[in-house]
């Protein structure tokens, strides 16, 4: 990658002695702006961008920046709500409220299934933390790209992947999403962009930065009209003290890559605690320190969420860069369905549950006249039936035949490459028998 | 039998502490004598990888347990439970979740001389720490020239579990084991595990302990010695299961649990199988292998992993090498399926080797099969 850019290795942080005539090198020919930050540094002093209050690759930002305002401004709003300063309209809430009546039901059902023998292996639930994946996705176009962790079936959910596709995925039947081959850790849909799925924590987050430095290549390499796809990276607590999580916060805002990183700060990575693995636990002071806005918000609050993730993605979309937003939430159940959760303390799990994001939601709404509870009801039996339809539709589906235990290792049939007339070599019958020119 | 022991208990041959264990032998077979069944000891693997970490951290300071979950949560498969209360947090650590730090911070511990055991959730893990293991452990002793020994031990579990996806069921039993400066072991039973965990503790190496999931709740007899706080097995030599004089099986880990069952069922076919548990992939007992199979003519090596480069790969060539004039039947090789190990249940039973998998190839190797194109 480096390679590609070599006018990035050599950046130093600019010393504001550098005249800006003088052109910092001589190397950067091109006149793209994806090489970066590079050419608008050159020129920095006569043309300020625009987005330099949040960042700018050659000096880091002092303070912590407008979006938790935005946030704070909101939230006033919210407690002296009238009609007109509704942060949702209605159509708007009721969407937020079947997509996290969906994720919950659903993870439910995997949990009885699971302790009914039909679901295997580890199976990581979501219960409790749905106001981020609704909160986020559900400001996404299709073409938005959505990577995750093994915790992903309702991130799944609510990118579009048909709950019938997510639930024989899990039963390991090859109606499943990924014909069975994955299962709960490892969802993929290339349809709906949800780059998976990774059972490693940290691996998904380069995956996802490589997603949004496609679409920024596409825009301005290729020149594709109109692409201006954003990636979000959803990744845990845990996951903040590896690695991979510094070195892609570095990068994304070095190249100001259309990615939102969404830390689901659930407090607890299996059973080591936050605060016991990491020696600054506020994870969003983290993104200041590589030149991105970090952004902390209530992660059981969906509209607050929401807020956050509309700003970051606007902000992304425009071009601007990553922002680093940290969700405060909590799992209600273990981390996995094999985990007895004997060290969290009942107190703090009560405390998080009377701050259930479903029915804070539903206060909400009602508070508001938004909805009344008719409907709300009618929304959670919908969601009952597409959840008994999936499971019914998981039994029926026959399991994945013998002979689908050996293929899609390869995209290329039987691995052999393309040959000279462009058709695949296995194709042709004289390489495989020894004839064929190679 | 009574006379002579006690005889030799008086002359002193046997140290005191052993005499315990003789009278005990002494009273185990009076019983037998007298026809009542005693069960030899039994323990899990997990209680004996529990009870070889206790015994060694508490006979050295410097031995300390590093990983993921290792001490509050007793362990993510409580291989390490009670050692948390028992050794205190200065002696057990529990990490934040960063394989490639930790794993540094152990090869650096155990360059200045503490003796660090590394625990990773399970192998499939350590591929983020497989630098450290690879070039900072494994080749010091060379590049210093002797100067630097790292005594450190990494341990989890390896291979594939229970429905549990492709990226957490890998073998590496075959990467490691290519790798001069490591050793590499794969124990089978408690007795195994107990022993060769002790050595790999107290060996002055960097060694790579691959332990197997679906093993730890498993029970096996463990003899007296066995629960010895100095009982170690040594390391490079493989164990004869079971003795046999047709073919020979070559297995490692839960494979051996495998192939014994293949061989009883082998056995009431007229085929008599020698099953050979490798418990050591570095250094391979090349000399237990070649010959057993200048003995038994057949060879059939079983692994979990995947087939190319495998474990059984470099057997097969050893014994070509070495015994190829003694060789009757070409060797077989069963070896997980050569894709990345899938989530649905049938899919992953056929994508591992079963026992009848194993009889099958032991067939094929004394022809007593129909061809293989009929069988597949």
């Amino acid at each position: 990658m480096s390679s590609a850019f070599p006018a990035m290795k050599i950046l130093q942080p600019l010393s504001t002695t550098r005249s800006p005539e003088k052109p910092l090198f001589d190397l950067l020919k091109s006149p793209s702006s994806f090489l970066g930050s590079a050419s608008k540094l050159r020129f920095n002093a006569q043309k300020p961008s625009p987005s330099s209050s949040y960042s700018s690759s050659c000096h880091r930002p002092s303070t912590i920046v407008a979006v938790s305002d935005v946030v704070k401004e909101k939230k006033t709003l919210k407690s002296n709500s009238s009609l007109s300063n509704l942060l949702i309209t209605k159509e708007e809430g009721l969407e937020l409220y079947e997509d996290m009546v969906l994720g919950r039901a659903f993870e439910d059902m995997c949990a009885q299934m699971y302790y009914r023998g039909k679901m295997f292996g580890f199976v990581h639930l979501y219960n409790g933390q749905e106001a981020v994946s609704t909160g986020f996705i559900k400001l996404l176009k299709q073409e938005d790209y959505v990577c995750s962790t093994y915790r992903d079936h309702v991130h799944a959910l609510s990118k579009g992947v048909p709950a019938r596709a997510v639930m024989s995925e899990l039963f390991g039947k090859t109606t499943g999403c990924c014909r069975g081959q994955g299962g709960s850790m490892h969802m993929f849909s290339k349809e709906h962009n949800l780059l998976g799925g990774f059972a490693f924590i940290g691996e998904g987050i380069p995956v996802a930065t490589g997603a949004a430095f496609t679409s920024k290549y596409r825009r301005e390499v290729l020149k594709e009209a109109g692409c201006d796809s954003v990636t979000l990276a959803f990744f845990g607590d845990g996951t903040c003290n590896n690695g991979q999580f510094f070195e892609c916060l570095n990068m994304a805002a070095l190249w100001k890559l259309p990615i939102v990183f969404v830390v689901e700060n659930n407090l607890w990575a299996i059973g080591m605690s936050h605060l016991r693995a990491t020696s600054d636990p506020e994870i969003w002071k983290k993104g200041p320190a590589f030149g991105m806005p970090g952004v902390h918000v209530d992660g059981m609050d969906v509209l607050k969420v929401r807020e956050v993730a509309k700003e970051a993605i606007a902000r992304a979309r425009r071009g601007e860069g990553p922002t680093l937003v940290e969700c405060e939430t909590y799992r209600f159940r273990g981390h996995s369905l094999a985990d007895p959760d004997e060290l969290r303390d009942p107190a703090e799990k009560a405390r998080y549950s009377a701050r259930d994001p479903i029915t804070a939601l539903k206060k909400y709404m009602i508070e508001n006249n938004l909805v009344n509870e008719a409907e709300l009801k009618a929304i959670e039996r919908r969601i009952d039936e597409v959840i008994e339809d999936a499971v019914e539709f998981g039994d029926k589906s026959p399991l994945p035949s013998r002979s689908q235990l050996l293929e899609n290792v390869f995209a290329d049939p039987k691995g052999f490459g393309i040959g000279p007339d462009g058709k695949y070599r296995c194709e042709d019958p004289k390489f495989t028998e020894g004839t064929a020119h190679v | 039998m009574l006379g002579i022991i006690k005889q030799k208990a008086r002359c002193g041959v046997f140290p005191s502490s052993t005499v315990g264990q003789t009278l005990q032998r002494v009273r185990l077979s009076l019983f037998a004598l007298r026809n009542y069944s005693t069960a030899p000891k039994e323990m899990t693997v997990r209680e004996a990888l529990n009870s070889a970490l206790d015994e060694e951290m508490s006979a050295d300071p410097k031995v300390f347990l590093m990983g993921e979950e290792v001490g509050e949560y007793q362990g993510a498969y409580k291989i390490s439970k009670g050692l948390l209360e028992k050794y205190g947090p200065d002696r057990v650590f529990d990490t934040p979740i960063t394989e490639a730090g930790f794993t540094g911070i152990g090869v650096g511990a155990a360059y200045y001389g503490l003796r660090p055991v590394i625990e990773f959730m399970t192998f499939n893990f350590s591929m983020q720490a497989i630098d450290h293991i690879i070039n900072s452990a494994a080749k010091s002793n060379y590049m210093s020239a002797g100067q630097i020994s790292v005594p450190i031990v990494f341990r989890g579990p390896n291979g594939a579990a229970a429905g549990v996806g492709a990226q957490h069921s890998q073998c590496y039993a075959a990467w490691y084991g290519s790798c001069p400066g490591l050793k590499v072991l794969a124990p089978y039973s408690s007795g195994d595990a107990r022993g060769l965990l002790k050595a790999a503790i107290r060996d002055p190496d960097p060694v790579v302990f691959l332990e197997n999931e679906l093993l730890y709740g498993e029970s096996f007899p463990v003899s007296a010695e066995a629960l010895d706080s100095s009982f170690c097995l040594p390391i490079g030599k493989a164990k004869i299961e079971q003795e046999g004089k047709d073919v020979t099986i070559t297995a490692f880990s839960k494979m051996v649990g495998y192939s014994l069952q293949a061989a009883d069922i082998l056995a009431k076919e007229g085929i008599s199988a020698e099953v050979i548990n490798l418990r050591s992939i570095r250094p391979l007992d090349r000399s237990t292998i070649n010959a057993s199979v200048r003995k038994t003519n057949r060879l059939v090596t079983v692994e979990e992993g995947f087939p190319q480069h495998g474990v059984g790969a470099e057997i097969c060539a050893s014994v070509i090498e070495e015994s190829f004039g003694y060789l009757d039947a070409p060797v077989e090789r069963i070896a997980g399926a050569d894709v990345p190990m899938p989530y649905a249940a049938n899919l992953e039973r056929m994508a591992v080797p079963q026992v009848e998998d194993i009889v099958r190839a032991a067939k094929r190797a004394c022809y007593r099969s129909a061809p293989m194109a009929a069988t597949a």
